[in-house]
């Protein structure tokens, strides 16, 4: 009402606040996105079209070459073989894994924060130190999982040395160390379930296992579907677990016949000890373009069950 | 979730691994030392070099110097290196290279400070000849100061040696093995009345190691061309091993992994081939074992695995006070110190007939005279050339023989991998 009276110059200035002012709040988000995030991304892909060493200053412009080369490169499909293994063995047992132990959790408890929390410490330890544990308790001659299998009466395995043992190894240190993580997030959904529906279900008699099954997992698919979309965009970017698998050999090839190296770690071998960057930096776009894919194609189901 | 979690481990860890080289890298002119005085010089190294004590020394006859010292793990140091001289910052004033990535890095001396033109023309004659020749530049530049060698013997365990009915002696253990051939027949011996858990030897790729360092030829002829294809001594080298390896002589451990590590300290293994640096590793790792070590000449006398050289990047601040205490270090008194206190052989041969030098004898190795044993190996070293990607070729050949001792591949078609591998990184 005020501003009637306030001449041009101050109705400039407030319809700059109100209209101007929310860019500005939000500007250095884009500002650190653009130099952060939008650049590298736009010099990787320029990057990938040259031949360009580290070693050898000279830098050339190659168009698609190192697209075709990884096309018909055995050991990229290798490790995007052994990626897409490493996360199906570690995403699904992990997310049923969650959902057992959040409906577990949902139960009324004594000391139930504590257990709350305690779930979720896994997740708050280093990923280094983790990864080192694991493989020592994998080792092949001393390790602890070896001496229960001798307990047992089984032969020991050299789970580095084989494929699928290196997979399942490595599969758990993901999943010993985000199942809690995601139990969280299937436990607040959970909580959104109105009680009544347990109580119809118990007075038609139905079992706790049969309630789960009938009531909790429908309610809970868009959250389902969430954390199955975020854990595959992780799953195809693990990097850490494999390199650190063989640590104190200091060569990122995942084991003698690349058994567990990941995209990520060829990513890391090509650019960071070959110092190919181009080939790297088209490693590192087609895995872009690889989860761009698998997350449209989640997104797709989403919208499909939501329309349901 | 996975995606945070992940990307955000996987940027946790390529921070870390900066950080080993250059996130910790103040820089010299701007560190903490008062104003104008006082120039800190930083060297970046990978490991125990034997410096500490020298510094101070430096620094109590340099009052306007500052040393630093910054260690990385090897690999890590040298891929930090390459990055960091490829973009032009983040190199230290002292940058010291190994054997294994020396004609890698002298292939770019423009990056490094040329030492003939800083007095090195006048000290060409300190070092063994080979070693002054491998840091040489084809543009004829000097780019880095020789500072210790391998020197090659073979460590061998006296209890378990004796245990398998072996001799124990140094001098007659060394007579067994006059050449690799009669060693793998030890092996054999040995193996068949061994002690249970414990191996001949404690890896195939580090007994291949060895070997081929004593051929004429190793990986590269002198222009540069891979030959591991066609060497002869390649794949008689590789051969002997994984023969040696499928008589049951091999520990199976990989060199330098936790569990090589574990290896020593759980006896898995009764010989290892030991350059001087591997005595301290040994003395860390099999605290429980003094005195039941020992160490004898390496079958075919000389050889050499490792050694290091220290540059000076051309980017340096302080190029003169750097060079002139890597001149310092590199000179024959500072040597003989670094050996006598740390067993870390030098490449500086006027040191080779010094008393304290050829006298000294170790403790924890059964008082091994281990002046004598590594100065004659270093001798005897016929000195190979080495091409730009030898340690990448290396690391190959490694996972090669490691897919036959895990069972995965017959010799046969690890060795046909292994030249693929060989050709993507030599185009």
């Amino acid at each position: 009402m005020t501003s009637a009276r306030s001449g041009p110059r101050r109705r400039w200035i407030y319809q700059l606040d109100v209209k101007g002012s929310p860019y500005l709040y939000i500007a250095p988000f884009f500002l650190l996105f653009g130099a952060v995030g939008m650049f590298p991304l736009l010099y990787t892909a320029y990057v990938s079209l040259t031949d360009w060493n580290l070693l050898d200053p000279a830098r050339e412009w190659v168009g698609l070459a190192n697209y075709a080369e990884l096309v018909a490169d055995d050991y990229f499909w290798n490790a995007l073989f052994n990626t897409v293994s490493i996360w199906l063995l570690s995403t699904v047992p992990q997310l049923l894994a969650a959902l057992f132990i959040a409906h577990m959790l949902n139960r009324r408890l004594r000391a139930r924060t504590l257990f709350r929390m305690g779930v979720l410490l896994p997740n708050v330890t280093s990923i280094v130190a983790v990864t080192i544990i694991f493989a020592q308790l994998f080792g092949r001659d001393f390790g602890m999982v070896n001496w229960a299998l001798d307990l047992v009466g089984l032969d020991p395995i050299d789970w580095q040395a084989g494929t699928l043992s290196s997979h399942v190894a490595i599969s758990l240190i993901v999943i010993w160390r985000w199942t809690g993580y995601n139990a969280l997030i299937y436990l607040a959904a959970m909580q959104t379930i109105p009680e009544d529906l347990y109580e119809a279900a118990r007075l038609d008699g139905a079992s706790q296992f049969t309630q789960f099954r009938k009531i909790t997992v429908p309610m809970l698919r868009p959250t389902i579907i969430f954390t199955a979309v975020v854990s595959t965009i992780g799953g195809f970017q693990i990097i850490a677990e494999p390199l650190l698998f063989q640590a104190g050999t200091g060569n990122p090839t995942g084991g003698s016949d690349r058994q567990f190296q990941t995209v990520g770690l060829y990513l890391y071998e090509q650019g960071f000890s070959m110092y190919e960057f181009g080939y790297a930096s088209a490693i590192a776009w087609t895995l872009c373009m690889i989860i761009v894919v698998m997350a449209l194609v989640n997104f797709a189901i989403t919208r499909r069950i939501r329309s349901s | 979730m996975s995606a945070g979690r992940i990307r955000l481990a996987a940027g946790a860890l390529a921070v870390g691994m900066l950080a080993v080289g250059c996130g910790g890298s103040p820089s010299p002119s701007t560190g903490s030392a008062p104003a104008d005085s006082k120039i800190t010089l930083t060297l970046n190294l990978f490991g125990n070099m034997g410096f500490k004590e020298l510094y101070a020394k430096y620094e109590a006859a340099h009052p306007n110097i500052k040393i630093v010292e910054r260690t990385s793990a090897y690999n890590d140091h040298h891929r930090n290196l390459a990055a960091h001289l490829a973009t032009g910052s983040g190199t230290a004033d002292i940058e010291a290279i190994d054997t294994g990535f020396v004609a890698q890095f002298r292939n770019q001396p423009q990056h490094f400070a040329d030492l003939l033109k800083h007095g090195g023309d006048q000290l060409k004659d300190r070092w063994l000849p080979w070693k002054w020749e491998a840091s040489l530049a084809k543009s004829g530049a000097q780019i880095g100061y020789g500072t210790d060698v391998g020197g090659l013997a073979m460590c061998y365990r006296r209890d378990l040696f004796e245990k398998a009915g072996l001799p124990t002696d140094r001098d007659e253990v060394g007579k067994l093995w006059p050449d690799w051939a009669s060693y793998f027949e030890t092996g054999k011996r040995y193996t068949a009345k061994k002690p249970e858990g414990a191996a001949f030897f404690d890896g195939g790729p580090q007994v291949f190691n060895a070997m081929i360092g004593q051929a004429e030829t190793g990986y590269y002829d002198t222009q540069d061309n891979v030959v591991v294809a066609t060497n002869p001594a390649v794949r008689s080298a590789y051969d002997q091993v994984l023969k040696a390896v499928a008589d049951g002589q091999s520990a199976k451990l990989v060199g330098s992994s936790p569990a090589w590590n574990t290896g020593f300290a759980k006896s898995q293994f009764a010989t290892i081939a030991c350059p001087a640096w591997m005595l301290a590793k040994i003395q860390d790792q099999g605290k429980a074992f003094a005195g039941q070590w020992d160490v004898a000449a390496i079958p075919g006398g000389g050889g050499n695995w490792g050694g290091s050289y220290l540059t000076v990047p051309a980017k340096s601040k302080n190029l003169k006070e750097a060079v002139a205490l890597i001149t310092w270090l590199t000179t024959p008194e500072q040597q003989i110190e670094v050996f006598t206190k740390h067993g870390i052989l030098p490449s500086t041969v006027a040191t080779y007939d010094k008393p304290e030098v050829t006298g000294l004898k170790h403790e924890f190795f059964n008082n091994a005279p281990i002046g004598q044993i590594f100065t004659t190996a270093a001798r005897n070293l016929k000195p190979q050339y080495q091409g730009p990607r030898a340690g990448d070729i290396q690391t190959a050949i490694r996972d090669a023989i490691n897919r036959v001792e895990e069972g995965k591949q017959d010799g046969a078609e690890a060795w046909t991998q292994l030249l693929g591998d060989v050709e993507r990184i030599s185009k």
